[in-house]
């Protein structure tokens, strides 16, 4: 019997279009308009043309901006991938244990990020602080609210603190799902421990490594609640990531105009990104489906 | 509708009806030539949608770069970008 076309299926996306129409498109189509005018307020513009493009792509501070971000997104990258990995080659693959380790892995993803903000706060103050008090306990003059180097690692340790489960999580699935046949191989075959790691286990892990450099990437890359919490992008700027100046721009000093340039180059950039760990990832699977 | 809140501008519009009009283009092509998708020299399956978008954002980068390092009339970017999509159309 032949098959009749029918397309009427498409309307059943028709509520999610308009729900990202309203939610994303339109939102973004404002910020564009707003990005080539001038506001004081009051719903009354000014062309401006591409001034504050310009303004934005020469900018120091945003140039400076960008800098700590990627700085901050390389380190987080550099410690959460490998801690993960690590992490998950030495969680136990079966039995009770492995239940209690899963909780309490994913413990930490379920706090909300004010909270965390709130709690390293806390935690690196030396008057209440565990972690404060000891280290000043130890001698060490410890003052994320004056040092930047201080202020930079308590921000790193908390994001290291709130997301290195989910790498953990994301490469212990990877390894499960490891048939027992390829530990068996490599057995007979006397691999050291090294070997089943390097030919084995991490290029079985490559897709959902590759998942969570994604994930890790995007999220720290457009990190704002916690830092801001911690050191509120202080001292200085020495914590200011993108969003954090961004929204200093939009909101702090009202430059709607330079803040929607900067939020569409910001946006672009991610788009960028995205677009390559996508493609990266579909080819992979694409490749692996061969 | 009162669209004020968005602020439209004429260049603005022109922007988006341009893009939209591409999308619309394009999803008329591929409902009456459906098409494989190829591989190029970037060593991935792309179909007519794919460069496309890499064709946008490659002169979304080049119009940003020629922005603030030329110092030119913006309008010699677009002549960049008609040569960036006819590369990306042609070999990607």
């Amino acid at each position: 019997m032949e098959k009749t076309p029918n397309q009427k299926a498409w309307f059943l996306v028709l509520p999610v279009l308009i729900l990202v129409a309203f939610s994303a498109v339109v939102p973004l189509m404002t910020v564009v308009n707003y990005a080539v005018q001038d506001s004081f307020g009051n719903n009354v513009f000014f062309w401006e043309g591409l001034g504050w493009f310009e303004q934005v792509l020469t900018s120091d501070r945003v140039h400076a901006a960008l800098g700590r971000q990627l700085a901050f997104s390389a380190i987080i990258l550099a410690i959460q991938i490998p801690l993960g990995v690590a992490i998950a080659l030495c969680m136990p693959k079966r039995g009770v244990w492995a239940s209690v380790c899963l909780v309490l892995m994913a413990l930490p993803l379920l706090i909300p990020w004010n909270v965390v903000g709130t709690i390293w706060q806390i935690l690196g103050r030396t008057d209440i602080g565990l972690v404060g008090h000891t280290l000043a306990g130890l001698g060490i003059d410890w003052n994320y609210a004056r040092n930047p180097v201080h202020a930079w690692i308590t921000v790193v340790v908390m994001d290291v603190w709130h997301w290195t489960s989910l790498v953990a999580l994301l490469a212990y699935a990877g390894l499960q799902s490891i048939p027992q046949a390829y530990y068996q191989a490599a057995r007979i075959d006397q691999a050291s421990r090294w070997k089943v790691f390097r030919y084995i286990e991490l290029p079985k892990m490559q897709g959902v490594l590759l998942i969570a450099i994604l994930l890790r990437f995007m999220d720290s890359f457009m990190i704002y609640t916690e830092p801001f919490v911690v050191t509120g992008g202080g001292p200085g700027s020495a914590t200011s990531f993108l969003s954090i100046d961004l929204v200093r721009m939009a909101l702090g000093q009202f430059d709607l105009g330079p803040a929607a340039a900067f939020s569409i180059m910001y946006f672009l950039v991610i788009l960028l990104v995205s677009w390559v760990f996508y493609t990266v990832m579909t080819n992979l699977d694409r490749a692996e489906g061969k | 509708m009162n669209l004020q809140w968005m602020a439209w501008t004429t260049p603005t519009a022109i922007f988006f009806l341009v893009i939209a009009g591409l999308l619309v283009v394009f999803t008329v092509l591929g409902v009456r030539y459906p098409e494989t998708p190829r591989r190029g020299i970037l060593r991935i399956d792309t179909t007519r949608g794919d460069r496309l978008f890499i064709t946008l954002l490659g002169s979304a980068f080049i119009n940003a770069g020629w922005l603030a390092l030329s110092g030119l009339p913006q309008w010699w970017a677009l002549g960049i970008c008609a040569l960036w999509a006819a590369a990306v159309f042609r070999w990607v």
